[in-house]
């Protein structure tokens, strides 16, 4: 049974993570009241750019052709160790956070070196902001994150999920301080608003979107859906170990219907979060952004300070 | 705050139902004959690239126009993207001046294959108003392959949205 | 294989190798080839028994001790290779064993220019002196050959001396060793005054007679003193200058072990020989530990140079161990001994993963300066075309030094990590802080040390060339290649078996006599690495095996589902504009961003000048030079205000000197007189 619960945790996050971006896409339309593309649009859209042939630059090398494949396979990997539905893998030495957090920076570094590999104007400058605000984040991430592996005595995300929600309610400030500190460290990792805005056009405020310029057809697929991915991962780590109630403790099927259904509600309710947060501010100029993460950086000090 | 998502929630909804793009005519197909696999592909997602090569900007005002709460070009599944590698559909605006010859047809090779270059407005269909001019080439077509073309100088984004959604059923069939 | 040969003997027999290499070089003095050959060969072997000595020693516990006395203490000879002396041996043979490999291609640069012979005994006389610094068990033989390892050092750094700056380089190199030195010697004098011995068996059996005032102060001189060498803040100064300046080969050996030997010597002192030191000795620590890891990555990235760039990422993992190092001396301190093994285990696993990576990037750097003869990162670019090995290595190094799974430095910076995390879970209100500051630093530091390669990486490997020398790079030689790939290789199997090496790593630990039968606080079985306390547990075989696997699925799945795509290869996408070299991002383009948010650190200054064709009307600009710098922040607010106060007490007492004999005549009497008096009453 943990066995085929494995093989569902491979596919769950590939498969559920256009759903999720649909739905933030769809909010943030209804919000400019439009109608907007239904929720599904990201599946047509990755399923066309499959079928279509591909343009590769002459400048580019095989780190070029390889970095699509490294970081979608990164996302896949980090989406089979996070917890999802249930928590029986902890003590299985599968999963620790900082696994987690320095298989995500491997993603980062092989999509920033495939942005400079082209050697167009945008690439460069697309790397360089990535890689300093990815620089910048690891703090606040990583800190959050601690927060919790010292509130669970473990650094086993399945074991964080478990102990945290058996925590007495007295936990319920430094939890949503260390949550406020990660919100901002997943808005950074994801390229979503303040740092970067995913639908934009103009290439001097890109971050994550200058690198992929050059790419096209299936490679850029890849990304596209390694990107997706990666913000799943970040919801179902936000809602699974800061708010864990709800999540399965065992294998019964009746708990984990019920699991999924409160994974699907706590992660769409952060994608409508993300989807009023971006019509309600505009992106930040990029130097008022080390500002925001060091801000995280001191939220999760201050949370684990409270809890030791 | 308050005040905007109060505004938000209060706005009633001004999108333009579908059935006001409904085109009498079919719209044909201009040069060589699209290929089989192009068909069936687009009309799920489409990812249009705006090249505008030289034109008056009133083009580019309408096409702009296709992304607001009235008509909404989103909902039928066509995005615009910022690179021609992301792109399916290039649509050309203006006639093509001698300066934008050169970045036009590069832009057309960046496009990988399926493509459609759509000529939109009466300019880049056969040079519009400056057609003979030393300064222009007389249209889209005598640079690069076109397969569409939208008339009209500047054509309304009511026009350019019948227009797409023709061009989208004749892939289709 | 251990038993057809002793340690002692293999030892021997390399520092015999070491020695004959030296002499033999000197004999070949005027024959190139022969010298490099004679020279690099004899290094391997002595590598090679230097090799099976430790390995003999740390496998089997074969420790052994060796001395000879003389009549007079300067000539003695005592040698003590315990487990810690050993580990710090095979690190110094396999690099060296590695470097010298690569060395006998790339040495053939130097052929018509400088004298090999002197590279060759140079060379080897450095490997040799630092063989003996581990294994010194005496303080004066310790001084003699830390004293050998400088000098040789020195000379190495100047040994491409028709560049002035490499000459200014081995100067400053020169004064800050032999000011460490004197700390060194003072903190010796200091032990020895209280404890009547300069062995260190001695000194540690009678440590209880020096009075814990004293205790601390030889702590802040022998810190002071070895951290010159090792390269912390702000006492690193010499090293982005020496590093540079060496052969490349060497570089790799002062940067990977040399600084390494003051990391020894820290373990030795603070946790062998003195080792019941208050707490604030292992706060001490981690600060500097925080402070060196944070600027040395910052100034990093402000470099162009690629050999400073590597320079001071040295300093940032020298900040790395002291980290691990702090750590273990705060459990120490506190009793928590258990603890201690853990953050001193990081920290031997970081010493031997950063000579391993640090080598490895510096031989790729010297093959890259070889073929485009400019150490200017401006000036690389779309290498990775023209030498495809040497990027693919140079790429496996910048991923291992950034701690990214499935290397070695991902396992080593996790370690450092758990021990930090378990000070906090354990530590009082007060302690509390250093270790966040820790932890913070070491998390920051992993992202922009990441940061800073991509910079390296891709300004000098990826897109298109950047001037005509990289556009006629080849790839780099055999031998070079092999050096550099056994090292590549290297990174990925200690990272594959990073739980068995950490297991021995305790084990070598456990030889300490401060940490005899105390628990190790891990358990590495075939699968994974769990930390006793529950708190954690990593696998690298499953990290390997899942990155591998899913990826070949991937590649295959996607493959199979896009079989009838074609792939065009056309220009960039550039948008309709020629795109010449000058579009590229370059490396000072790159780090901008983070120099201007840490510009409060860096202190970055920017000059231009501006020359027009008519002076007087200044309309039309000739040429604008903007020179981008970082103000020298120790130079500045350190050594100049040192060096002045030093002159001026020394302008006062110049005036003793007054050049009179009738004066000199005087002063003797009068000191005669005094002395006299003395001696009577």
């Amino acid at each position: 049974m943990s066995l085929i619960i494995l093989s569902l945790q491979l596919i769950l996050v590939p498969v559920l993570s256009p759903l999720f971006v649909g739905l933030i896409r769809k909010a943030k339309a209804r919000l400019q009241n439009r109608q907007g593309a239904s929720v599904f649009q990201p599946y047509r859209d990755l399923l066309k750019l499959f079928n279509k042939d591909e343009v590769i630059s002459q400048d580019a090398s095989w780190v070029f052709r390889f970095a699509p494949y490294i970081i979608f396979t990164v996302t896949i990997i980090i989406g089979a160790i996070i917890p999802l539905v249930t928590t029986i893998f902890s003590n299985s030495g599968l999963s620790d956070f900082l696994v987690v957090v320095y298989l995500i920076a491997l993603g980062t570094f092989f999509l920033a070196l495939s942005g400079m590999d082209v050697g167009n104007a945008f690439g460069g400058f697309g790397s360089s902001r990535e890689m300093t605000l990815a620089a910048l984040t690891e703090g606040g991430l990583i800190f959050s994150l601690l927060f919790l592996a010292l509130a669970a005595h473990t650094t086993d995300l399945f074991g964080i999920a478990q102990a945290v929600s058996n925590l007495p309610l007295s936990f319920i400030v430094p939890i949503i301080l260390a949550f406020a500190a990660f919100i901002i460290a997943m808005l950074a990792e994801t390229a979503r608003f303040p740092f970067d805005n995913p639908a934009t056009h103009l290439e001097l405020t890109m971050v994550h979107e200058a690198m992929i310029l050059e790419y096209s057809g299936k490679r850029l697929a890849l990304i596209e859906w390694a990107a997706f991915n990666k913000l799943l991962i970040f919801m179902a780590l936000g809602a699974n170990l800061f708010f864990p109630w709800g999540i399965a403790f065992g294998t019964g099927l009746i708990e984990i219907v019920a699991a999924f259904l409160a994974f699907f509600l706590k992660v769409a309710l952060l994608c409508l979060f993300i989807a009023v947060l971006e019509s309600s501010i505009a992106k930040f100029r990029y130097f008022r952004l080390p500002d925001l993460l060091f801000i995280s950086f001191i939220l999760s000090i201050i949370a684990i300070s409270l809890i030791l | 705050m308050l005040k905007m998502y109060s505004k938000i929630l209060s706005t009633p909804k001004t999108v333009i139902d579908p059935a006001n793009f409904k085109l009498d005519q079919d719209v044909e197909v201009v040069g060589k004959k699209i290929e089989e696999k192009v068909k069936k592909l687009f009309r799920g997602s489409l990812a249009i690239r705006e090249v505008d090569a030289g034109s008056t900007n009133a083009c580019e005002q309408e096409l702009t126009a296709l992304s607001n709460c009235y008509y909404d070009v989103e909902r039928f599944g066509v995005h615009f993207v910022a690179s021609p590698r992301h792109a399916d559909m290039l649509m050309v605006t203006g006639s093509v001046s001698r300066n934008m010859k050169e970045a036009l047809v590069r832009s057309y090779e960046a496009t990988p294959d399926p493509k459609i270059v759509v000529a939109v407005g009466d300019d880049a269909i056969d040079g519009g108003i400056f057609k003979g001019s030393y300064a222009v080439l007389d249209g889209v077509k005598n640079v690069i392959p076109v397969d569409f073309e939208i008339p009209g100088d500047p054509p309304s984004p009511k026009v350019i949205l019948s227009y797409l959604l023709k061009i989208l059923e004749t892939l289709d069939k | 294989m251990f038993g057809l040969i002793s340690a002692q003997l293999a030892f021997f027999l390399s520092l015999g190798a070491f020695l004959a290499g030296a002499a033999g070089s000197l004999v070949f003095w005027k024959n190139n080839k022969a010298a490099n050959l004679w020279s690099n060969i004899l290094a391997i072997i002595g590598s090679l028994f230097g090799l099976v000595a430790s390995l003999s020693v740390i496998l089997t516990g074969a420790v052994f001790s060796y001395a000879i006395s003389s009549g007079s203490p300067l000539m003695d000879i005592s040698l003590d290779v315990d487990r810690l002396a050993a580990f710090f041996i095979f690190v110094i043979s396999l690099i060296a064993l590695l470097a010298s490999v690569y060395g006998i291609e790339y040495v053939k640069h130097f052929y018509k220019k400088y004298n090999i012979g002197a590279l060759g005994f140079f060379y080897n006389t450095f490997i040799l002196g630092m063989l003996l610094v581990v294994a010194a068990h005496n303080a004066i033989f310790f001084l003699v050959a830390w004293e050998i390892m400088s000098l040789a050092s020195y000379f190495l750094v100047i040994f491409e001396n028709k560049e002035k700056e490499n000459v200014r380089a081995g100067s400053l190199y020169f004064v800050m060793t032999h000011v460490g030195t004197a700390f060194i010697l003072l903190s010796f004098l200091l032990l020895y005054s209280f404890t009547g011995s300069f062995d260190f068996s001695v000194i540690k059996a009678n440590i209880a007679n020096v009075p814990p005032l004293i205790q601390s102060v030889i702590f802040l001189l022998a810190l002071a003193g070895f951290g010159t060498k090792a390269g912390i803040i702000p006492l690193h100064v010499w090293l982005p200058s020496a590093h540079p300046a060496a052969p490349t080969h060497v570089s790799a050996l002062m940067s990977g072990v040399m600084i390494k030997t003051g990391i020894y010597m820290f373990i030795r002192i603070f946790l062998d020989i003195m080792p019941g030191g208050p707490l604030w000795w292992g706060e001490l620590v981690l600060v500097i530990g925080a402070v060196s890891s944070l600027l040395g990555v910052l100034y990093a990235l402000t470099e162009h140079d690629i050999k400073r760039l590597l320079a001071y990422h040295s300093i940032e993992n020298i900040g790395i161990i002291l980290l691990g190092l702090g750590s273990a001396m705060f459990f120490f301190a506190q009793g928590m001994k258990t603890l201690a093994i853990l953050g001193l285990v990081a920290a031997l696993f970081h010493t031997l993963n950063h000579a391993i990576f640090k080598a490895l990037l510096f031989l790729g750097a010297g093959s890259v300066i070889a073929k485009t003869h400019t150490r200017n990162m401006e000036e690389y670019g779309g290498l990775i075309r023209l030498m495809p090995a040497t990027a693919f290595f140079f790429l496996i190094g910048s991923m291992a030094i950034s701690a990214l799974p499935p290397f070695n430095g991902f396992f080593s910076e996790w370690l450092t990590f758990q021990s930090l995390f378990s000070g906090l879970a354990t530590a009082g209100i007060s302690m509390r802080w250093v270790l966040i500051f820790g932890a913070g630093a070491l998390a920051f530091t992993g992202g922009l040390a990441a940061a800073c390669f991509v910079k390296a990486f891709g300004a000098t490997f990826l897109a298109r060339p950047r001037s005509e020398e990289a556009k006629h790079a080849t790839e780099s030689g055999t031998l070079m290649l092999v050096g550099m790939g056994v090292l590549a290789a290297l990174t990925l199997i200690v990272g594959f078996f990073a739980g068995w090496v950490a297991q021995i790593i305790s084990s070598i630990v456990n030889g300490l006599s401060a940490f005899k039968k105390v628990d190790v606080p891990f358990v590495a079985d075939s699968s994974a690495f769990h930390l006793q306390s529950g708190f954690a547990q990593v696998s690298m075989l499953i990290i390997l095996l899942s990155l591998v696997g899913v990826s070949v699925l991937v590649f295959l799945a996607v493959k199979i589902f896009t079989k009838d795509r074609k792939i065009k290869i056309a220009r960039t996408w550039d948008c309709g504009t020629e795109l010449g070299p000058r579009m590229e991002i370059t490396a000072t383009g790159f780090s901008r961003s983070i120099i201007t948010i840490f510009q409060g650190i860096l202190k970055p200054t920017k000059q231009t000048s501006i020359e027009y064709r008519d002076a007087e009307m200044r309309y039309f600009q000739k040429a604008n030079i903007v020179k981008l710098e970082v103000a020298d922040v120790y130079g500045a607010y350190l050594y100049q205000p040192l060096q002045d106060f030093l002159t001026r007490i020394a302008n006062y007492f110049k005036k003793i000197q007054s050049g009179n004999v009738n004066a000199y005549v005087l002063y003797i009497f009068l000191i005669l007189i005094i002395l006299l008096l003395i001696l009577t009453v």
